[in-house]
């Protein structure tokens, strides 16, 4: 009889919702056995999973996987992952690290260019064939010279920074902790922040401390001139009160690829000019995929070889 | 000065408009119903022209005004202008660089963008009420993209030191070769057009210059490249870009300049990988004031026979 080649490829399982799929499971499949169901018998002796996209995992997820050791996100934020029981169980946790950080910074960078400078509201007004009958069209605002605050000084948030300067803006922020190595002031508070502030930069984690982080004070600090962008999560932005604010025109404008509750967006902002959309698209590049996919294997390795995990996840 | 008669050539700016009629006798051209009835009030008081890219000062306005001693041009372009005559007749001429440079590369950058994550098409994709079906497709990464500047002057030079924070390698044409810089120097533009991802217009619109995006150009991009032209719309065969696009030889294009503005391409109107400016590129609050006030200190500056700030001629 002949011996069956053992197979010494580590167990991963790939942790996710029916809508959701890993595409990477082809370069998968040549180091890792994969398998996805919770209900499987191999649940009770797999070390680590890959949590794909906002699958939520849970108090009950885990109290089906006794072995695990690591959940692998692919995502930068983890606020559908309870961390605190994953801390508890001893369970490491890793983000997708730098894969997206230059995308989202990026398109943060275009939202903002975009609502000072009008450019969505122009095209409209192009593209309705308004230039010949209205001759006007309304200024914008200067970027150059601008203060700019960022919430969350994170590699996001770093990379945000970086191309701001360029533009001639102050780059000032928060964070969690005062970070050493930054050249940026640092403010204890957002409100602080905003009042020191004519554009905020929301890019942190969500957690339960920096839900509706953005709330009716920092709008009001910030000022009837000020922007705000937001490119971490919804639920960063008390969004009932941004919306007020920007229907009574007490606040400059916005630039939102995040929603508390999407896909639905609150409809009176579609009749506004001084705010810009996006369908939470800020890290959609294949090339954020491809590095996501990179970053993945890499900490999968790193773990099953007892060597440092390439993107722990670190509360900014 | 209100005895000194000045010319505005257009409604550019309210602002302006009032500084003059503060100082000057000013005189509209756009209130006259025609040409003969403006020469006929005004052809022998009027001292200084106040022109834009709209209405500049050409050959049949200057030789009409026999006191003409200045041009102050509210834009930092001086295509509308006959330099020559100006010359030859020793009128002066101002513009206004620098206080716009900072504004106008940043359109050029906000085009780029817009164009390579399609931010204006996704504005739409959410107002139109698309997003519960389904996501919007992946779009290209920006940051690392090569870009091409076609004239590394001062709005050249601003675009290329913006898009490297951003990771671009950054590559030029330009009439000389700037060693003082580190980017890739090209001689000719089609070399430029083969070796770059987006191609951005920068130059001023010269005789050389006029179509200097011509079909081969187009072609030498090619249909995963990207156009943005922030210069003047005669920079481009505009008939030429429009087939481009449409037939998708052409990746994209972000302009903020037609060749026949306020007429913009039709065609144009349903391509998802265009984004259209009405020439905005220096529209902001503070840089048309800090424009106008660089025209009035010009003004001011040469009636009182001091030197002019920023002169051409």
């Amino acid at each position: 009889m002949a011996t069956e080649v053992e197979d010494h490829r580590p167990l991963v399982l790939v942790h996710h919702l029916a809508s959701f799929k890993l595409p990477l499971q082809d370069r998968l499949i040549t180091h890792f056995r994969l398998f996805d169901s919770l209900a499987s018998p191999e649940a009770s002796s797999v070390l680590a999973l890959i949590c794909v996209g906002p699958t939520p995992v849970t108090v009950d997820t885990l109290d089906h996987l006794p072995s695990l050791r690591l959940v692998v996100g692919s995502s930068a934020g983890l606020d559908h992952v309870d961390l605190v029981e994953c801390r508890r169980r001893g369970i490491a946790v890793t983000n997708s690290g730098d894969a997206y950080s230059e995308n989202v910074a990026d398109y943060a960078v275009a939202l903002l260019l975009d609502v000072l400078r009008r450019l969505s509201a122009a095209d409209r007004f192009v593209r309705s064939g308004l230039w010949p009958q209205q001759g006007e069209y309304p200024l914008g605002c200067k970027l150059g010279g601008k203060r700019v605050g960022i919430v969350g000084l994170g590699s996001i948030g770093y990379e945000v920074a970086k191309r701001l300067v360029a533009f001639g803006c102050t780059v000032a922020y928060n964070s969690r902790n005062k970070k050493p190595s930054a050249l940026y002031p640092y403010y204890a508070n957002v409100h602080d922040l905003a009042v020191n502030s004519d554009v905020l930069i929301v890019c942190c984690a969500l957690t339960n401390e920096t839900h509706h982080i953005i709330n009716k004070d920092v709008l009001t600090a910030l000022g009837r001139e000020g922007v705000i962008i937001n490119v971490g999560r919804g639920a960063l932005v008390d969004e009932k009160e941004l919306v007020q604010f920007l229907v009574q025109g007490e606040i400059g404008g916005a630039g939102l690829d995040v929603f508390e509750n999407e896909p639905n967006v609150p409809k009176e902002l579609f009749a506004l000019d001084n705010v810009v959309l996006s369908p939470h698209l800020a890290v959609s590049t294949p090339e954020s995929f491809e590095a996501l996919n990179e970053v993945i294997i890499a900490n999968l390795k790193a773990f099953f070889s007892n060597k440092p995990l390439l993107s722990p996840f670190q509360q900014e | 000065m209100d005895s000194i008669t000045v010319l505005m050539t257009s409604p550019m700016s309210d602002y302006l408009e009032n500084q003059l009629k503060d100082r000057f006798n000013l005189v509209k051209l756009w209130t006259y119903s025609s040409k003969t009835d403006f020469f006929k009030h005004n052809s022998h008081s009027i001292r200084a022209i106040v022109g834009n890219t709209k209405i500049g000062a050409d050959a049949e306005l200057i030789d009409s005004l026999p006191e003409l001693e200045i041009v102050s041009s509210y834009s930092v372009g001086l295509d509308k202008i006959d330099l020559r005559k100006c010359q030859e007749k020793g009128i002066r001429v101002t513009n206004t660089p620098d206080v716009l440079t900072d504004d106008v590369a940043d359109v050029a950058m906000g085009l780029m963008l817009a164009v390579v994550r399609r931010v204006c098409e996704c504005d739409r994709f959410v107002r139109r009420g698309l997003w519960p079906k389904g996501d919007f497709r992946l779009t290209n990464k920006f940051s690392g993209m090569q870009v091409g500047i076609v004239g590394l002057g001062r709005i050249g030079s601003a675009i290329a030191k913006r898009a490297e924070a951003f990771g671009c390698p950054i590559s030029y044409y330009s009439r000389s070769e700037k060693p003082e810089t580190n980017y890739k120097y090209f001689s000719n533009i089609i070399d430029l057009a083969v070796n770059c991802q987006i191609l951005v217009v920068a130059c001023a619109l010269t005789e050389e210059t006029h179509h200097i995006v011509n079909r081969e150009v187009i072609d030498a991009l090619g249909p995963e490249g990207i156009l943005i032209n922030i210069g003047r719309g005669s920079h481009i065969d505009e008939p030429e870009l429009v087939s481009a696009l449409l037939e998708g030889r052409l990746g994209g294009a972000g302009l903020d300049v037609f060749e026949n503005e306020p007429e913009v391409p039709e065609q144009l109107f349903g391509l998802e990988n265009v984004v259209l400016m009405p020439h905005v590129g220096s529209d902001t609050v503070e840089t048309t004031d800090a424009m106008a006030d660089l025209v009035i200190k010009n003004l001011e500056a040469h009636f009182l026979k001091k030197p002019l700030l920023t002169p051409v001629v």
